[in-house]
């Protein structure tokens, strides 16, 4: 018998819900006698329930602003004991359309699913959208309560029409299904059967909860155990984890799924450290292996037929989302993913289509909004061992994190590895260029900015980092006065020595395109050679020359650093435009109005940067 | 039958989630405040980490108005089971119930403290024994529940929980308190504490005690620190306790019940719920939601 069931009620604003869980609840003793006095005393507006009597809705209420709204806008859990002593942990899921993710959310370890339908308005669209988010979070069954009835006059074929409407719609989704006539008002059929339905004689809804058994489905047996925490004493080296998909027991066959080590199990504890013969999923547990494997946090220990068939590490997977975050998907941006005790950066590389969860069409699109549903791919930077989520729900499933703002954004399913993303060979992995760009989700680049002193190099480069960097760029500026006060300390201004340091800098700014960031460079870089040499360092389209055009004349009005003036004086040998010539490029990927608007230049250089 | 199962599965996931916190936090630490509840979660986690030690330690929020048997307890227990506690006090002055209120009296040595100890140390996540079956408003607090800096909590950031895992990443300055004891009931705590012969606190069990009435409650005279009117003598009744914070905001019901299986027993039959017995949750009108987001627990 299962011991605690998981329940996730569902059902459209004003079908009975709230009513139908409260009679449940004070039904079965678990709603305690101030509460039924509040619940006598208080009224919603507009109700129309009499004076004195109990509205059992309000048994199920929560938060104070809902409260005043008269609406449930947040997952509530309530805990039912039936007389059994079967635990129902109830989840209880806003019926608002906008609110898919909290559906999601009590779907997700439900067992079966409460299906609310009013007998006044029919099976409707929201029915459907119940069913399908159901269905998608791998419930595998659905007890559907015709409400209302009452106010049908308990009328036989209004029932059966529904009941027939509601199994073939549960059909249609491979749940197992079962219909229920109820009238949650009075708790005709709740918890005991009623006088008003002669007509009907299956169980109540109290007797279909109490009843309720795992269908048996067939499924890949085998046990995985996240390591979430190594615990060690003396002599003791354990892996402490909940186990899921199957039962393990001492002497069973170790596999890592990340190194692809085996071992066998020693000793399996229970909690407190109990030896066990035996844990079933759902089970506390910490391991012992025979061999000194190297586990830790975050590594999947599971059986080598599990690990053979599917379970092995990859970089890409196919995987159903639900967008959670009021921020849209981006592209190439690189998401935190965490999947059990594993966290990975991530990359969503496809959208493949958006399901629109009451008619179950898919429908393409670019990117996914809140509440949305879509089939994506993913690249994860590293290999991963996922399951399919059909396999086993808590291994099979993922969170994408935004990494600044560390928001949850998307739950996922995993459908299946691609095999593009397969047989990658744990620890050749190299961190190179490509690697740390897609951590950083961006193409590393070059921005060259010359012209003359005073021409406006550093005011457009530091906007352009301000701009970049609050668009959650990695950036970084380098211009003449940062690298010449310590790299380059040693180098005048004579034409050798200006090679030099733009030769230095060109070397300085490869390193940090490898390191994967955005460079840009504010140097006066008066000839043509030396940037004709830094440009010959970089790939093609990697390197883009901006030259920053302001008249001499301007610049020399501006004189920031009063430049122009020593020079004038005859202090300052070797100034650029002043005793050096400056030679200004001839074909340049963007030329910037060193006289115009920095916003201008700005929006140019973001632009260029695009391409 | 039934009953051990559903023990067993409430221990399988707080355990999960104690080891979650363990794994993925920083310097996560066990907030005790010698209750029932904390009693279960301290237990919990020494089962948890078995055989190695509990990795977090405790902490203690002093207000200095606990009852006397409360104190003496937790010096037992940090003793017994060789905890690292530390214990915090506001350092403010002549903050008492009686002086400021029952509201601001705890916003100040309970909230306040709280927020103190936790930044001091810079714990990033704080275990709390609370359950969503104590008040509604609870009903839909998370396990992993999302503080903002300064400690607030915000509905609108609560983030979701799908499956067993969390999202336990924090972002500048935010923190995480985690209710292990989420899913458990009054009735679970105390057929786990039978089951596992975990201690409590005397006072949970009926003895004659001296105590006085204010506003239809009854409150123990713990100490000579509790201004009685003048004139006025505390009776001795047969009381214990249902939940335990300090002497003058916790009222005590009259009850035989003393021992555990008589505890069990009455509290079937009693249809009250267990916050009644707070007089701090009353104040006000409002439920403990709104101190919830000043930071109370
Ligand atoms: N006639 C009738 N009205 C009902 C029944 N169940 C609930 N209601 C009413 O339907 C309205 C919405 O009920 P509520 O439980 O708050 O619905 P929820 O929004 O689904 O939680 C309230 O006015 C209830 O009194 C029922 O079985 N028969």
């Amino acid at each position: 018998m299962v011991a605690v069931l998981r329940v996730v009620a569902c059902g459209s604003v004003d079908d009975g819900k709230s009513t139908l869980i409260g009679q449940l609840l004070a039904n079965t003793g678990g709603a305690t006698d101030d509460q039924l006095d509040y619940a006598r005393r208080t009224r919603r507006g507009g109700s129309t329930i009499p004076a004195g009597a109990v509205d059992y809705s309000l048994l199920t209420d929560g938060l104070e602003a809902e409260h005043e709204q008269g609406i449930t806008i947040d997952v509530a859990h309530l805990f039912l004991d039936l007389p059994s002593g079967r635990r129902v942990i109830v989840a209880d899921a806003p019926g608002h359309e906008q609110y898919t993710r909290n559906m999601a959310v009590a779907a997700s370890t439900a067992d079966v699913a409460v299906l609310l339908v009013d007998a006044t308005k029919g099976v409707r669209e929201q029915t459907h959208r119940h069913l399908s988010i159901c269905a998608l979070m791998g419930v595998p069954s659905v007890i559907a309560v015709v409400n209302k009835l009452d106010a049908v006059d308990w009328d036989r074929s209004v029932f059966n029409d529904l009941a027939g409407e509601v199994l073939s719609a549960a059909a249609g989704f491979d749940m197992t299904a079962s219909v229920i006539p109820a009238s949650a008002l009075a708790g005709d059929n709740v918890v005991t059967p009623s006088p008003n339905l002669p007509w009907y004689d299956g169980p109540t809804l109290l007797d279909a909860l109490e009843a309720w058994e795992p269908a048996d489905r067939p499924r890949r047996d085998g046990y995985r155990l996240p390591v979430q925490y190594v615990i060690r004493a003396d002599d003791f080296r354990g892996f402490a984890g909940t186990v899921f998909g199957g039962p393990v027991r001492p002497g069973d066959t170790v596999a890592v799924a990340g190194s692809g080590a085996t071992s066998t199990i020693d000793r399996l504890l229970g909690p407190g450290g109990a030896d066990l013969d035996r844990a079933d999923p759902g089970t506390a547990v910490t391991v012992t292996l025979a061999d000194d494997v190297d586990v830790r946090r975050g590594d999947l220990l599971t059986t080598p037929e599990v690990l053979g068939d599917g379970l092995s590490p990859a970089t890409a997977y196919s995987a159903t989302l639900i967008w959670t975050a009021e921020e849209p998907l981006r592209h190439g941006r690189s998401y935190l993913l965490m999947a059990g005790t594993r966290t990975v950066p991530a990359v969503v590389t496809t959208v493949r289509g958006r399901l629109d969860v009451t008619s179950g069409k898919q429908f393409a699109t670019r990117t996914l909004d809140l509440n949305d549903i879509g089939t994506v791919e993913l690249t994860t930077d590293g290999p991963v061992c996922l399951d399919a989520y059909r396999e086993c729900r808590d291994t099979g499933s993922l969170l994408l994190v935004d990494r600044v703002s560390k928001e949850t954004v998307a739950a996922g399913m995993v459908r299946h590895a691609l095999r593009r993303g397969r047989n990658v060979v744990p620890h050749t992995y190299t961190v190179d260029r490509d690697a740390r760009q897609r951590l950083k989700g961006q193409r590393a680049k070059v921005l060259w900015l010359t012209g003359l002193p005073g021409a406006g190099k550093s005011t457009i480069a530091n906007a352009l980092e301000r701009r970049l960097h609050s668009m959650g760029l990695h950036t970084y500026v380098l211009d003449g006065d940062n690298v010449r006060s310590g790299l380059n300390k040693d180098l005048g201004f004579t034409p050798g020595d200006r090679a030099e340091n733009v030769r230095r800098v060109a070397e300085l700014t490869r390193i940090l395109v490898d390191a994967g960031l955005i460079v840009i460079v504010a140097l006066v870089s008066p000839f043509r050679t030396d940037r004709r040499v830094a440009k010959g360092l970089f790939q093609p389209g990697d390197f883009a020359e901006v030259w920053v055009n302001t008249p001499a004349e301007v610049c020399a009005s501006r004189d920031p650093k009063g430049l122009y003036a020593q020079a004038k004086a005859g202090t300052l040998p070797n100034m650029t435009g002043h005793g050096q010539a400056y030679e200004p490029p001839e074909n340049p990927d963007l030329v910037v109005d060193g006289t115009g608007s920095v916003d201008d230049a700005t929006d140019a250089l973001c632009a260029l940067l695009r391409d | 039958m039934a009953e051990e199962d559903v023990l067993d599965m409430l221990e399988a996931e707080a355990i999960h989630v104690l080891r979650e916190v363990a794994g993925a936090f920083r310097r996560p630490v066990l907030m005790y405040s010698i209750g029932k509840d904390s009693s279960v979660l301290l237990h919990l986690a020494t089962k948890a980490f078995s055989p190695g030690r509990m990795p977090f330690p405790v902490l203690h929020i002093d207000t200095t108005w606990k009852f006397r048997e409360m104190i003496a307890f937790r010096d037992d227990t940090a003793r017994r089971l060789e905890l690292d506690l530390r214990v915090h006090t506001n350092p403010e002055q002549g903050v008492t119930p009686f002086t400021h209120g029952a509201h601001e009296y705890t916003r100040i040595m309970k909230t306040e403290a709280l927020r103190q100890a936790l930044d001091e140390n810079g714990f990033d996540a704080a275990i709390g024994g609370a359950r969503r079956d104590e008040e509604r408003s609870r009903a839909k607090e998370r396990i992993f529940s999302l503080r903002e800096p300064g400690h607030r909590w915000e509905p609108r950031s609560q983030r979701p929980e799908f499956w067993s895992w969390a999202n336990t990443e924090l972002a500048e300055g935010q923190t995480m308190r985690v209710f292990p004891l989420s899913n458990w009931t009054e009735l679970d705590v105390w057929r786990y504490i039978r089951r596992e012969s975990i201690p409590v606190v005397p006072l949970y069990f009926s003895a004659p005690r001296p105590v006085v009435e204010r506003d239809g409650s009854l409150i123990m005279v713990d100490d000579e620190r509790f201004p009685l009117s003048p004139g006025e003598e505390p009776a001795t009744r047969r009381v214990r306790f249902r939940t335990l914070g300090c002497y003058p905001l916790t009222a005590a019901v009259e009850s035989k019940a003393e021992n555990i299986d008589e505890v069990i027993d009455e509290m079937r039959l009693d249809r009250r719920s267990e916050r009644a017995g707070r007089l701090i949750d009353g104040e006000g009108g409002t439920s403990i939601e709104s101190k919830k987001s000043e930071g109370y627990f």
